[in-house]
């Protein structure tokens, strides 16, 4: 018997290791597998949140349905894989995921050392304060002393000891793994104040019991440039997923929505022909996708400004601005690069 | 006692007690069993103290102040409990985010798996072989199909869309029946003859005990592709399934030792005389006695087992306990009564399924233990 | 036939099994690194372990040790490893006095009592862990007041939600008298223990050596503190805006997982105690009592005794589960050895690996030096046989 059970694991072991695939291509991964893993948060409305039906929605989750539509024509053939700050680097670098789409901010260190880069922006947020309303805070200067609950293993974690460091100022700081935790904790008066992303914040006062009685300062502390995130080394992946942002950008530049894709195949516009993919270069196939991918992916979940205003802005409880999420001609710094 | 010299010795005889007045009836009772001495008398007012502090709150919060009905957080704000909160949610408690449409296979999968096991719980019932080889064979086979949908012609329902009890009771059921066989491998291993096997054993199971289920769960949720080779993942609920029923196998591990342990000598050598080879040894001679003695080992292993399916909300499943947090999030339901609500439901549930195997453990060793008195 | 001979040895059958299992296991672990390196070689990474020396730049808060947002990764690992130590042995005390308590206490002949303590174990420990450190946590916040209501205490301590806070002694250089006197009424206290222990073996005579002893560690010291002129200023935390400055704090996240983890495991501890008990034979309590010898006594010098070679073993199971579940403390924020090093700093410097090996490492070196104490103390208590 115990024979069987070594030679068990000899056989195993052998087995294992011949099954290597050995493929370093993301995508021919992904289209092996039928279906994206994306890496999202475990909780943040307007950004990735399970809804009452069970399907994650959000500003992150419409990115995600953007790639699968590109690869599949199908924005369900994605598996999220919701991820703690803490877990969301390891969870790309072993391999977990293929993308991770998680409020995270770009840094140096971040692109440089992790063995992960960033495929663009796709939110540009800064640090921001939630408080009480009858704490008589009206800057951030006014926490001096206090203390102030944060997530642990974010840029906010960081800004914030340089941010009262270089002032002179002293702060006590509750760093908790959960989102959700830091916000009750908040909530239940452990803490002067919440930080985190301007977004998170506004998006933190929805889900208290009563937000009149929390208000956000006006002052942001830093800049927090959100993307999303692949694993160096696979520029054909790197490409899909920036290119995907992009498109998006450019889609809603050009005026192209899910509501109007239709009509708009027959455009004589060369920039929405050569978008949608009939101007006879066959720009999809030059990432490995097909050439339709734009069309795929605008009727799927609609251009930029479609994504924004229906998770994050006027259509949905949060009412953020686009504010620098405008595009450059309208005032704001979303500029996608041209398709040509 | 300390001053006086010599010993511990009462020096004098102790004098004869009055006779007792009468020993029956709730008087002499309570005479007997709360005010017997003047410390027994102020515990008892202490301890009815204590209640009478306790439990009337704990009364008004979960019943009397509490909300029963509602649509939303506007008739939980008088700080009783928000039963309506359980009401309103209980799809997603039991189901996760599985499809409504084809929840009707969660339950014919629970009365397949209560159908299995009744029987298997009640010692009179015959046929345990089948029952085991059903159980441990067939019913998993039947379970994966209808719930992932594959080779059934169903709809395929992918793990990351399962939630809530359901996937606290698929972690749990897995777990137990996977580590009890893997324990009793490696408590085997550990008192081999042979040195090799017995390091490796006792290297694993020390190895496994020595660590944070937290820390194991995380390597297993994010890191685990980093070990194998690129490409190869599999799914993350198998990963933390896999993961707690190998954390439990090492317990399990320990507690078969204590078992084996427990045999006489004899009984090997007496085995061995007979001839039978080892695999026989240990099934017909060795585990049947071995197992029935820690069975309330197993089962308490069991039990930690159970509750400790709840850390897997720390790596983003939406088990039980993760799928009650991420309820509380919802704008319509945010109040503060929510969460407390939220909480002793889930401390409810897992206390009901808890204390129930606690019990059946109980009543397993006493039919046990009447079993040895009589021979 | 040498072959079939060969095969039929058990030695060698042995011998043979026993390399195939080693040769299998090592296969797997080089198979395990070699993909390791791979995708860290894919990565660009490598395993490195200076980044424990590059500058943290967080706050952490609570720090036993020295440490600001400048200090290293290493100094942060240290704070967050001091962190479980404290909860852990903090935790360890609280438990087995509780679990003591109660588990004599359902052995109690009160049946209110009695009945009040199974309640208690019953409920404790039919629920995840988990899910009693967030509740203390939120009993916590909820039932303290916010600091500008902090509910006054004696001696300049005050508490509310953000902790406890009390005043911090610091030494004054006379105090070093005090230490010397505290040091010898130990030794004196020793000396006089074994002598005491030498005398009731040759003539029987008990020596109230506990009285004494307590007598001279706490008196002596007190003597020589008040003759210095109490060498002791004490620091009282002040309220300055928002927050109380100053003085030791005893922050809610520590209470909060202090109480779910020593309730917890005391729930288990009493179970031990309780079957340690009732493993002391009947005969040795009625034997104690036709001897005469008082309800306290019998307790202590035959039932505890021989209890607690029961008990040992698996209170020491009950003592490593305590340290691996304050690794739970991330559920609610308190900065220990998890939270700190396998959270904060893994993640701001991606290093999983490096990061996950030394946490697992430490806690793998806390259970075996925690049970290695314990064996120590079992092979004390237990029964010596002629």
């Amino acid at each position: 018997m115990r024979t069987v059970f070594v030679a068990a694991i000899i056989g195993v072991t052998a087995g294992l290791a011949a099954v290597a695939p050995a493929s370093a291509a993301t995508l021919d991964d992904v289209k092996a597998r039928g279906y994206l893993q994306c890496g999202v948060h475990t909780g943040l409305f307007g950004f990735a949140e399970v809804d009452n039906d069970g399907e994650w929605a959000g500003f992150d989750v419409d990115y995600c349905r953007a790639i699968a539509s590109a690869i599949f024509d199908d924005p369900t053939a994605v598996r999220f894989t919701p991820l703690s700050a803490a877990e969301r680097f390891t969870a790309l670098q072993s391999g977990s995921i293929d993308v991770l789409i998680r409020i995270t901010t770009w840094t140096m260190t971040r692109d440089a050392s992790l063995g992960l880069t960033f495929a663009g922006v796709n939110y540009y947020d800064g640090q921001g304060f939630l408080v009480p309303a009858d704490a008589g805070f009206e800057t951030v200067a006014d926490l001096d002393g206090g203390t102030i609950c944060v997530q642990t293993g974010t840029t906010t974690e960081l800004n914030l000891a340089d941010y009262f460091n270089s002032r002179g100022l002293t702060f006590t700081a509750i760093a908790v793994a959960e989102r959700a935790e830091a916000i009750s904790a908040f909530e239940a008066g452990r803490c002067d104040a919440f930080t985190a992303d301007a977004s998170n914040v506004a998006s933190a006062r929805m889900t208290l019991s009563s937000p009149d009685r929390f208000v956000v300062l006006p002052d942001i502390i830093s800049k927090e440039p959100l993307g999303p995130m692949v694993r160096i080394g696979d520029d054909q992946w790197l490409n899909i997923v920036r290119w995907t942002h992009f498109a998006l950008l450019n889609a809603e530049e050009l005026g192209v929505t899910m509501a109007n894709i239709g009509e708009l195949t027959a455009s004589p516009n060369p920039e929405v022909q050569r978008l949608l993919g009939q101007s006879g270069t066959a720009f999809g196939e030059m990432i490995g996708l097909t050439n339709d991918w734009v069309a795929r992916i605008i009727g799927a979940v609609g251009n930029y400004g479609e994504i924004f205003e229906r998770n994050v802005g006027g259509g949905s409880p949060l009412g953020i601005e686009r504010g620098l999420n405008a595009l450059w001609t309208n005032g704001g710094i979303q500029y996608g690069m041209p398709i040509r | 006692m300390a001053g006086e010299d010599a010993t511990f010795l009462r020096p004098a005889p102790i004098p004869p007690r009055a006779p007792p007045r009468g020993v029956r009836g709730p008087i002499p009772w309570l005479r007997r069993n709360l005010f017997s001495s003047p410390a027994n008398t102020v515990t008892t007012i202490l301890v009815l103290l204590f209640l009478a502090w306790t439990i009337p709150p704990l009364i008004r919060w979960a019943f009397i102040d509490a909300a029963w009905t509602g649509e939303d957080r506007s008739v939980c704000l008088d700080g009783g409990a928000c039963w309506a909160f359980i009401g309103a949610k209980i799809n997603l408690i039991l189901y996760g985010q599985y499809p409504p449409a084809e929840r009707w296979r969660v339950v014919v999968v629970a009365v397949l798996f209560i159908a299995g096991v009744v029987p298997l719980a009640i010692p009179k019932v015959p046929g345990k072989r089948w029952n085991v080889v059903y159980l441990l064979i067939a019913f998993p086979v039947i379970a994966f199909m209808l719930l992932t949908g594959i080779g059934v012609g169903l709809r395929h329902v992918p793990t990351d869309r399962w939630g809530g009890l359901f996937v606290t009771l698929v972690t749990a059921v897995f777990g137990i029946v996977i580590s009890l066989p893997l324990g009793i491998l490696l408590a085997l291993g550990r008192r081999s003859r042979l040195p090799v096997v017995r390091w490796l054993s006792a290297g694993f199971i020390e190895l496994w005990r020595g660590v944070p289920l937290v820390a194991v769960l995380f390597m297993a949720s994010v890191m685990l592709p980093i070990f194998l080779p690129p490409g190869v993942t599999f799914d993350k609920l198998l990963r933390a399934m896999l993961c707690i029923a190998i954390f439990y196998s090492a317990y399990m591990a320990e507690v078969v030792r204590g078992g084996l342990q427990a045999i006489p000598k004899g009984q090997y050598e007496g085995s061995m005389a007979l001839g039978l080879s080892f695999l026989q040894r240990m099934r017909l001679v060795i585990m049947p006695q071995a197992l029935t003695v820690v069975i309330p080992g197993i089962v308490n292993t069991f039990i930690a087992l159970f509750k400790d399916t709840s850390l897997i909300m720390v790596i983003g499943l939406f088990d039980l306990l993760g799928m009650l947090k991420s309820a509380t999030n919802d704008s319509d339901w945010a109040s503060p009564s929510v969460p407390a609500t939220a909480y002793v439901f889930a401390g409810l549930i897992f206390w009901i399924f808890c204390f129930g195997l606690s019990r059946y453990s109980i009543f397993i060793e006493r039919r046990l233990e009447r079993g040895r008195q009589r021979r | 036939m040498p072959f079939a001979g060969l095969l039929n040895d058990t030695r060698v059958r042995a011998f043979v099994l026993q390399l195939l299992a080693f040769a299998g296991v090592v296969a797997f672990v080089a198979w395990i690194v070699s993909n390791t390196g791979a995708n860290l070689d894919r990565l660009g990474m490598g395993i490195d372990f200076g980044f424990l020396d590059d500058r943290a730049g967080f706050n952490i808060v609570q720090t036993p040790i020295p440490y600001t947002n400048d200090s290293t990764y290493f100094r942060a690992f240290l704070v967050g490893l001091v962190n479980t130590l404290i909860v852990s042995a903090l935790g360890i005390v609280l438990a087995t006095i509780v679990g003591f308590a109660i588990g004599i206490g359902r052995l109690s002949s009160n049946w209110l009592l009695a009945r009040l303590c199974t309640v208690y174990v019953e409920t404790i420990r039919n629920v995840p862990l988990l899910l009693q450190v967030v509740f203390w946590f939120e009993a916590v916040l909820v039932l303290l007041p916010r600091p500008q209501a902090a509910i006054t205490l004696p001696f300049g301590a005050n508490i509310n939600n953000r902790g406890l806070y009390l005043p911090a002694p610091a030494a004054e250089p006379a105090l070093w008298a005090v230490a010397i006197a505290l040091l010898l009424a130990i030794v004196a206290t020793v000396v006089l223990a074994r002598w005491a222990r030498r005398r009731q073996a040759a003539t029987g005579k008990p020596f109230p050596i506990w009285t004494v002893g307590a007598a001279l560690i706490l008196l002596g010291p007190l003597v020589v503190f008040l003759l210095a002129g109490s060498p002791v200023r004490w620091e009282v935390p002040v309220f300055q805006r928002l927050n109380f400055t100053g003085g030791i704090v005893i922050i809610p996240e520590l209470a909060a997982l202090l109480v779910a983890l020593s309730l917890y495991t005391a729930a288990f501890i009493a179970e031990v105690v309780r079957a340690g008990v009732l493993a002391v034979p009947r005969g040795q309590l009625e034997a104690a009592g036709a001897i005469g010898l008082p309800p306290g006594l019998t307790m202590r010098k035959v039932v505890i005794p021989q209890a607690l070679r029961v008990i040992t073993p698996p209170l020491t199971n009950q003592y490593l589960n305590l340290i691996k579940n304050s690794s739970l403390a991330v559920a609610i924020g308190y900065p220990d050895l998890v939270g700190v090093f396998k959270n904060t700093v893994l993640n701001q410097t991606g290093r999983a690996i490096e990061v996950i090996g030394i946490t697992m490492a430490v806690y793998l070196f806390i259970s075996l030096v925690t049970a290695l104490a314990m064996n120590l103390f079992n092979a004390r208590v237990a029964l010596r046989e002629r």
